[in-house]
């Protein structure tokens, strides 16, 4: 039976904190360096040129992209065959976070309880959604999530009724609202199906498929394109200041759902959208 | 694209000389405040007591650095949303504040004070915290340091890139700019 000490899964943990807030990903840089390759307003194109810029500066003084090194999500894939040895793997997990945001001079943004709001001091606690399946793997994936685009977040329980029309409005609609503070171009991930929190939780791990890789099925792709057509033809741009590259991607995630309801959540992150994964 | 170099502390004459569209250098003394702090200044004037500081012809920043490394005077800086500060600001307005630096769009309350008092609201890119830290020359904390990252911060900037993006006659970037990249056959 295989096995994994917390001390490992400690160490890792506060690696992949710094790296996903240091180091942008390759996907994320491809489609920036496309978009700046097809922007066609004068600010948009500058403001790209900076945001690529500063990816450099952050890479070569090792300090983090953006100074909204965000409240870390994670989703956690773990094996049934596997042990832990050494302590429970969510205070492992938490423990890793405490360490990486320490260790990385990365901002510390999480407060205790949302109305008393004392700063917990280590960005504890990380929001994990975990997963049981066959074998003795364990996959950690983490988003540091930034809170000037999770605001501007949004779900809604439509009807049946409303379909895809119903659902290609309210994604448009949210993404119109809520891209000139997102730090656009943003990244868009949709849940539909299921119920509220499955909806939300699939439209947060959208976020984490590599940009340009589709749904496989055909008429979610379809859906994917049209999404991220329209919302570039809304002429918002880099930063809300104009242009043609206001999404770099829209990743939709379905699952069965109620004879009654269409949940449809939609999941917004900024032009960084970190993430890293790793298989221990 | 023109530069304009600006120097702080802002007087209505220059204030009123900048428009919507103009790219900007800031050089001088600026200073930071987030949700918190203008949370807590607001609750000072409620109890009729002073604020912090005089803010009259001074620049605000919308930022809660990172943390310094060793040999460094402040991590990352980039803006934070401005409109979460969009209930506080006019009072500040009101109280000669002649600038506001952050990201994303202002209610139309905070817009017609900005009108009424001379004001000028800058955008930078957001999530540049690299970058910007690097216009960053000296440090200081003068009010709610228990608030860490959301402490007021007196900072030095030099040639700190910004854009103006309402302007003393309301001006809107926002708005203006994005007209000109609106696909008609799609929307």
């Amino acid at each position: 039976m295989k096995k994994i000490g917390i001390q490992q899964i400690i160490d890792h943990v506060a690696e992949m904190c710094i790296e996903a807030n240091t180091f942008l990903s390759a996907d994320m840089m491809e489609g920036l360096h496309r978009a700046k390759g097809s922007e066609e307003s004068e600010n948009g194109k500058e403001i790209l040129e900076t945001m690529l810029c500063n990816f450099e500066v952050a890479k070569n003084k090792n300090i983090p992209i953006c100074q909204d090194t965000g409240m870390v999500v994670m989703f956690v894939t773990f094996g049934q065959d596997l042990t832990i040895v050494g302590g429970s793997l969510e205070e492992a997990l938490q423990a890793g976070v405490a360490k990486g945001y320490e260790q990385g001079y990365l901002r510390k943004s999480v407060v205790a309880d949302p109305f008393i709001r004392t700063n917990t001091g280590n960005n504890t606690p990380a929001v994990i959604h975990y997963q049981v399946v066959a074998g003795d793997g364990l996959k950690i994936k983490i988003l540091p999530k930034g809170f000037g685009s999770e605001n501007t977040s949004a779900l809604k329980m439509l009807k049946p009724s409303d379909g895809m029309a119903g659902v290609k409005e309210f994604v448009l609609q949210t993404v119109e609202t809520g891209s000139p503070n997102a730090c656009a171009p943003i990244v868009v991930g949709v849940g539909v199906g299921g119920t509220m929190e499955k909806a939300a939780i699939m439209a947060k791990e959208a976020l984490s498929r590599p940009l340009g890789k589709h749904n496989p099925l055909g008429h979610i792709e379809a859906l994917e394109d049209y999404l991220l057509e329209a919302s570039n033809a809304l002429g918002i741009g880099p930063m809300g200041l104009g242009g043609i590259n206001t999404v770099l991607g829209v990743n939709v995630e379905v699952f069965p759902t109620h004879i009654a309801g269409l949940p449809v959540a939609v999941n917004i992150t900024c032009y960084v959208n970190r993430h890293v994964e790793r298989e221990l | 694209m023109a530069v304009v170099e600006i120097k702080t502390p802002l007087d209505k004459k220059t204030r009123k000389k900048l428009r919507a569209g103009d790219h900007v250098r800031i050089s001088g003394i600026i200073y930071t405040a987030r949700d918190a702090a203008h949370k807590r200044m607001m609750e000072a004037l409620e109890k009729g007591l002073p604020l912090p500081m005089d803010f009259a012809d001074e620049i605000i920043y919308y930022v809660g650095p990172c943390p310094a490394k060793p040999g460094e005077i402040i991590g990352s800086a980039g803006p934070t949303t401005s409109g979460r500060m969009d209930i506080y600001t006019p009072e500040l307005l009101d109280r000669g504040l002649a600038g506001m630096i952050g990201k994303g769009n202002r209610s139309e309350r905070v817009i017609n004070s900005m009108m009424s008092n001379d004001a000028v609201y800058f955008a930078c890119v957001g999530g540049a915290g690299a970058l910007l830290q690097d216009c960053i020359k000296s440090v200081e904390i003068i009010a709610y340091e228990d608030l860490g990252t959301e402490a007021i911060r007196k900072i030095e900037v030099e040639d700190f890139p910004a854009i103006v993006v309402i302007d003393t006659l309301g001006n809107n970037l926002y708005e203006t700019e994005r007209k000109k990249f609106t696909n008609k056959l799609w929307i």
